[in-house]
């Protein structure tokens, strides 16, 4: 089973290539605020890479409610394991 | 089968690339759902066709009152190229609240009409009208197919009336959803919750596949298009080693996996039947793989579809290279097919533009995935494309007379080459108009004329007009070359326009015109011929001309005269069979 920081670590070279941007790194806290690139439209292209990265669906409801990059990884894992 | 399109998140990448001397083209972009990312994505296709597009992006679900409205962005500036994207989910909202379901799609059809008509009266642009994606509301089921209430009924009946509507308005290009919908499925294709969520009507991926389509539609537009497919022959024309093999043994037809060799051959019929030029290239004993095209009862392509026959000992590339001096087009437009993968690589390395798709593996697979790879997009279809096969045919012939000579003029002299010397009459009248406006690169001074500037040449005292028709002993190239003299004075008489077709180079024609040029001024008591050059981006190779003719030049700045008592005929090998004065004479090689 994948562990939360092994999450951020892989979405944090999602969240790179994406945004085209090396300096990213993502912890528990980060949120949109902290990155610049990451706005309404690259949201929905980080969404997606991140499905295809982890060969998970999110819901909906999840990508509107996730709080933080935190909340996000939980929930990947969780999928995941299934 | 490989995806012949970019994801994505790959496309966009392409947006950061380099774009100097790019084309550059404006585009307007109107849809129903959030477009941001489809902005990106044509933006990133078209750098694939060396186009950097300026877009224009209309406001969220706006299609209508954009067009509608005069103080609308859409006509602020002049955009190149119209883009609508509609959204079928939108239509099946309109539907579901609709009066008369059986009559909606003649409703909207005659809305989007109306819409033409107002962007064709306020705009030059080319419009490019995304169908419908075939959207099944599941209400009917198959039933859908039998009651025009449903709304898949109504949503097909649409997208076959935005055809008729492409035919009807030469402006209108459709980008067919449909088709690529359908071909990638709704799991791939679609999305709910980013349709929910971010209004996405489709997922990134598909949106990238519609935007790349769609570009192609752009670029065949701005002239980059396939006009050439060059096939190899063994296990790609056909299955197996012809000259292993033998004919009885090769698979083609019902022969072994003969009927997927069978089906690539269909196909390419289909393509030399449009337009597409069919070459082969091969390393074969050439009279060995003639006889299959002579002979076998399973082959679909004969000797007469096949421009050029290239087929030898030599290397691929050598092969390529003269099919393509032959043809006269750009390796860009080239398409190559050959099964070796060793072969393919030899051929992309040493001739850069040339497309060489990477053909699958198992030969079952070919057809399928050269029809997903959209190659021969296109933006017109003439009648005159079907007769293309024969003119380079007998281009080739040329070429393979010119192979077994070493001197030019022997091979010049075995052309058997005729011309007929006339003035300008009503009948060569639209050709050389014609010549005219479309030539560029032998053309002196560039002047354009229409048909009618034409007509009032031809009764002016003051001018002469000459034109040369010229046929040789494997066909007939027409009327190639026109010249339109001016009286400037009592002595002196003026070259006003010097053009030739680009197919007759090297031919000794501009010798015979030269000739035929100082008759006339002999005839009218001249002694000059007073010429000019007047350079343009193109005409570069006819810079030298009048140097090359024995002209002296005057100036800088490009003017020249020949003094009449002091020229010499050069030699040439065309026989003159009616000439300007109209007097027969047969003269050959005494110039």
């Amino acid at each position: 089973m994948l562990t939360i920081s092994e999450v951020l670590k892989e979405a944090t070279e999602v969240f790179k290539d994406i945004l085209d941007n090396d300096d990213i790194k993502l912890s528990p806290e980060t949120t949109a605020d902290d990155i610049e690139e990451w706005d309404s439209l690259s949201h929905i292209q980080l969404i997606v890479a991140l499905e295809k990265r982890f060969r998970i669906k999110f819901t909906t409801a999840e990508i509107t409610s996730y709080k933080n990059v935190g909340q996000m990884a939980e929930s990947i894992v969780r999928k995941s394991a299934k | 089968m490989q995806s012949p399109y970019l994801a994505y998140s790959l496309l966009v990448k392409q947006l950061k690339q380099d774009k100097t001397g790019f084309k550059n083209i404006k585009l307007a972009i109107l849809a129903d759902f959030a477009s941001q990312h489809y902005v990106k994505a044509i933006r990133a296709a078209l750098i694939s066709s060396r186009i950097d597009a300026t877009i224009w992006e209309a406001d969220y679900n706006s299609i209508d009152s954009s067009i509608i409205s005069e103080h609308s962005e859409l006509y602020q500036a002049s955009f190149d190229y119209v883009v609508l994207i509609p959204s079928p989910h939108k239509l099946i909202k309109e539907f579901s609240h609709s009066s008369s379901p059986a009559g909606f799609a003649d409703l909207r059809l005659r809305q989007i009409q109306h819409l033409l008509e107002i962007l064709a009266s306020r705009t030059r642009s080319r419009i490019i009208f995304t169908n419908y994606q075939e959207l099944d509301d599941g209400v009917f089921g198959n039933y859908a197919n039998k009651t025009a209430q449903s709304f898949l009924f109504q949503i097909r009946k649409i997208n076959f009336g935005l055809m008729q509507l492409a035919i009807d308005y030469s402006n209108l290009y459709i980008a067919d959803a449909e088709s690529l919908y359908s071909s990638q499925g709704n799991a791939l294709a679609f999305d709910p919750k980013l349709y929910v969520h971010g209004d996405l009507i489709y997922t990134l991926d598909f949106i990238a596949i519609l935007a790349q389509s769609t570009s192609k539609i752009i670029a065949a537009i701005q002239g980059s298009f396939k006009k050439c497919v060059v096939v190899d022959l063994d296990n790609t024309m056909w299955g197996g080693i012809i000259g292993d093999d033998g004919i009885e043994n090769i698979q083609i037809g019902e022969l072994g996996i003969g009927k997927a060799f069978t089906g690539l051959q269909n196909w390419l019929l289909s393509l030399k039947n449009r337009g597409i030029i069919l070459a082969v290239s091969s390393k074969n004993t050439d009279s060995v793989a003639r006889e299959v095209f002579e002979k076998h009862p399973g082959m679909t392509l004969r000797m007469r579809d096949i421009s050029v026959f290239a087929v030898n000992w030599e290397t691929k590339v050598d092969n390529i290279r003269f099919i393509q001096s032959v043809l006269n087009i750009g390796f860009d437009s080239m398409v190559f097919l050959d099964d070796n993968p060793f072969e393919r690589d030899i051929v992309r390395q040493n001739i850069a533009d040339i497309t060489v798709p990477e053909l699958p593996e198992d030969p079952a697979e070919y057809l399928f995935y050269l029809q997903s790879l959209n190659l021969f997009e296109t933006a017109s279809v003439s009648t005159e494309d079907a007769g293309r096969t024969k003119q380079y045919q007998e281009e080739a012939g040329r070429r393979e007379l010119q192979k077994s000579f070493v001197n030019e003029d022997e091979f010049l002299a075995g052309l058997d080459m005729k011309a007929v010397i006339k003035p300008v009459d009503s009948f060569t009248c639209p050709r050389v108009a014609q010549l005219t406006q479309r030539s560029n690169q032998f053309n002196l001074r560039t002047v354009r004329y229409t048909d009618d500037d034409v007509k009032k040449i031809m009764v002016n005292p003051d001018f002469k007009t000459i034109t040369v028709s010229l046929a040789d002993k494997y066909g007939d190239y027409g009327l190639i070359s026109a010249v339109f003299l001016e009286k400037k004075s009592a002595d002196t008489i003026f070259v006003d326009t010097w053009i030739m077709s680009c197919r007759v180079l090297k031919r000794g024609v501009e010798w015979m015109v030269l000739d035929e040029i100082v008759h006339a001024a002999l005839e009218s008591g001249f002694k000059y011929i007073d010429s000019e050059y007047l350079a343009t981006a193109k005409n570069g190779m006819v810079r030298d001309h009048y140097k090359l003719l024995g002209f002296e030049e005057l100036d800088a700045s490009g003017k020249y005269r020949l003094l009449i008592e002091n020229y010499l005929p050069g030699n040439n090998y065309i026989e003159k069979t009616g000439d300007y004065v109209n007097n027969k004479r047969s003269i050959k090689g005494s110039y």
